[in-house]
């Protein structure tokens, strides 16, 4: 902040955006702050007074195989989620910063899609086309369709960071003797190596938090958000809490990781 | 005379319906510094990405060293460019910028840092040789980005209005450092610059170029006394430019007749025919001023000063002709010591014939 910036400050609506923000926040977090105690709380149901802190549900998840499976399940589609979007992603980004053609409008346009396609006809049209191909309701199903949605993201990630990169960079290095497999390899890959790591915590982020269209298309394999709709539609236990808690810590660190590499605070960029 | 090293034998490059070189031949000589100026659009940055493989030229042939290297790729060309921008890979430090293209031809690394290690001693560098890029000072990023080119031991180096970035007296200093590079290492130094103090403080050879034709090409001192074109004498800015027709004075000598009056040419004109348009350039440096119509001048012209300007050791003085003409004069403070200067007071300015000559329309 400097001085000029100080000097020209009006207390009043300085106070009043502050607590605009803590209000949006408060709003945004609440539920989430909600779940989060209530997971501590020792009582059966989430109401106030709150009895003692306790352990006991974290711990009842914990002895869950069900819950380990749906984890197992989770992550492991998250992975190859993360880095299938985003080899995918980084293909279509660099497409479109690389080369100018016809119908690239088109091209970018189709290929930022995906998410704007509302969940439930995306779940339901998945699961027509995987069970016609003999796809359907497996791990490898909700895989596929959650590159469909999330390799758009990681597709805009990059290309933002590809979009900040001095256009002279590519040729300066096949100027130097890089062809261009070796320029991809020792420059752009290097340059948008914070993207790209960013796009592969998000993607997974995305596809860890994902329910709707697992729902629809993942059988027997179910991963972990769908498994909370099982319990939920059995019973309401703070168990639920305890595994939303979970969740939104891991999804909360990747998005952070993510946040932190793609403003320049990450160990690999450089800024101007 | 030896074969140039390198040579534009009909080069043109049209990018859809825009023409941005047209037809060019030029010759480039082994060990030279050739400065290539123009204006922004008028093909110089074009020129040079042609023959770094940037862009394929849509005509003629490019030859390096005598072979024709228009189907080679960039990255197989010993070409190697200073841009603009530097283009300095940001994720690099200094010593790995340097090392790269040593790196690419798949050379050891050793071999790699030892030699890297050499051209940062030599840039007067070596003690970055560990720090990030962002780092660094406009003027040791540009070293840096000259020992990366450099360090192939290339026969030819481009630059790219590689000194566009910096402060003027930064600048002074790298044309400095860069002319005494040239001339150590003997590497031909191709220059795209549109700063005239650049190319004529540098090259050997200087190339002016607009709308992607070549207008003069010359040593500096060359172009400077004579430019060969009104364009060349419009873009140095230190010509004054009498357009007119060609025609006879009373005693039958060449003369030209221009809105500001009849002037006498040298040498009978250089046999140009009457009737013909054509300009007459005189350097402002050429020009002299008097208070009182000089006896003996064969060309004057009466007119108003209209203002002045000081730089360095020398002043310009601006005039106005009865035609609307503007005239500037160069001259130093001693020579205008005797003169009664006041804006808005007539003059008389004249010029010897032999120090004025002709340019076609």
């Amino acid at each position: 902040m400097n001085e000029q910036n100080e000097l020209n400050r009006n207390p009043l609506i300085d106070a009043a955006l502050k607590l605009y923000v803590i209000l949006a926040y408060l709003f945004v977090f609440a539920p989430i702050l909600a779940s989060f105690v209530f997971s501590f709380n020792s009582d059966r149901f989430p109401s106030i007074p709150l009895g003692h802190f306790s352990t006991e549900w974290y711990r009842a998840v914990a002895a869950d195989p069900l819950v380990w499976e749906g984890l197992r399940n989770t992550l492991g589609v998250g992975a190859a989620v993360g880095m299938i979007s985003t080899a995918l992603g980084f293909g279509a980004a660099y497409t479109d910063y690389r080369y100018r053609f016809f119908g690239k409008q088109v091209y970018l346009a189709l290929a930022l899609l995906p998410p704007t396609i509302p969940v439930v006809i995306m779940g339901l049209a998945m699961l027509a086309y995987l069970s016609r191909i003999d796809l359907s309701g497996n791990a490898l199903s909700v895989i596929i369709a959650h590159v469909v949605i999330c390799a758009p993201f990681a597709m805009a990630v990059i290309r933002l960071r590809l979009s900040q990169m001095d256009p002279s960079l590519e040729p300066a290095a096949w100027n130097l003797g890089a062809s261009e497999w070796a320029t991809m390899r020792h420059v752009i890959i290097p340059f948008t190596r914070p993207a790209i790591l960013g796009a592969l915590f998000i993607t997974m982020a995305v596809s860890f938090d994902e329910f709707a269209i697992a729902w629809f298309v993942s059988g027997l394999n179910e991963t972990l958000p769908v498994k909370v709709l099982g319990f939920l539609q059995g019973q309401v236990s703070p168990r639920i809490n305890a595994i939303g808690t979970f969740v939104f810590v891991t999804s909360m660190t990747l998005v952070i990781l993510a946040q932190l590499l793609l403003s320049g605070r990450g160990p690999a960029t450089d800024k101007e | 005379m030896q074969e140039p090293l390198v040579s534009f034998e009909g080069v043109a490059k049209r990018f859809g319906s825009y023409v941005a070189v047209q037809k060019m031949d030029l010759q480039i000589h082994k060990g030279e510094f050739l400065a290539i100026m123009g204006s922004s659009g008028c093909g110089k940055t074009t020129t040079l990405r042609m023959l770094a493989g940037l862009e394929a030229p849509s005509e003629g042939v490019i030859r390096l060293a005598g072979q024709a290297i228009n189907d080679l790729p960039s990255w197989s060309r010993d070409t190697p460019m200073v841009w603009q921008s530097l283009a300095l890979f940001p994720f690099l430090n200094v010593i790995e910028n340097v090392e790269f293209a040593l790196k690419m031809r798949g050379i050891g690394r050793a071999e790699r840092r030892r030699r890297a290690e050499q051209w940062l001693e030599r840039m007067q560098i070596a003690e970055f040789a560990d720090r990030n890029i962002a780092q660094l000072s406009g003027g040791q990023r540009q070293r840096v980005a000259l020992a990366r080119s450099l360090v192939v031991e290339p026969e030819i180096l481009l630059l790219d209005e590689p000194l566009s970035a910096l402060d003027a007296a930064l600048k002074v200093r790298m044309q400095s450092v860069l002319k005494n590079l040239q001339r150590e290492t003997g590497i031909t130094f191709v220059y795209v610059t549109h700063s005239q103090s650049e190319a004529f403080s540098m090259a050997d050879r200087v190339v002016i170029m607009s709308r992607g034709k070549i207008e003069q090409i010359g040593t500096p001192q060359e172009i400077y006394r004579t430019p060969r074109t009104r364009f060349v004498a419009d873009f140095l800015g230190s010509s004054n430019i009498f357009p007119g027709q060609l025609t006879r004075d009373a005693g039958g000598r060449a003369a030209i007749a221009t809105p500001s009056g009849d002037f006498v040419l040298a040498g009978g004109g250089q046999g140009a025919t009457p009737g013909q348009a054509a300009s007459l350039i005189v350097l402002d440096t050429k020009m002299q001023i008097h208070f009182q119509p000089p006896p003996d001048a064969v060309n004057t012209i009466e007119a108003r000063m209209i203002g002045e300007e000081f730089i360095g050791a020398t002043a310009t003085i601006y005039f106005e002709t009865g035609a609307g003409q503007e005239i500037r004069v160069q001259k130093s403070h001693e020579e205008l010591a005797d003169l009664p200067l006041a804006v808005g007071r007539s003059f008389h300015l004249s010029w010897s014939p032999a120090d004025g000559h002709l340019v076609p329309e």
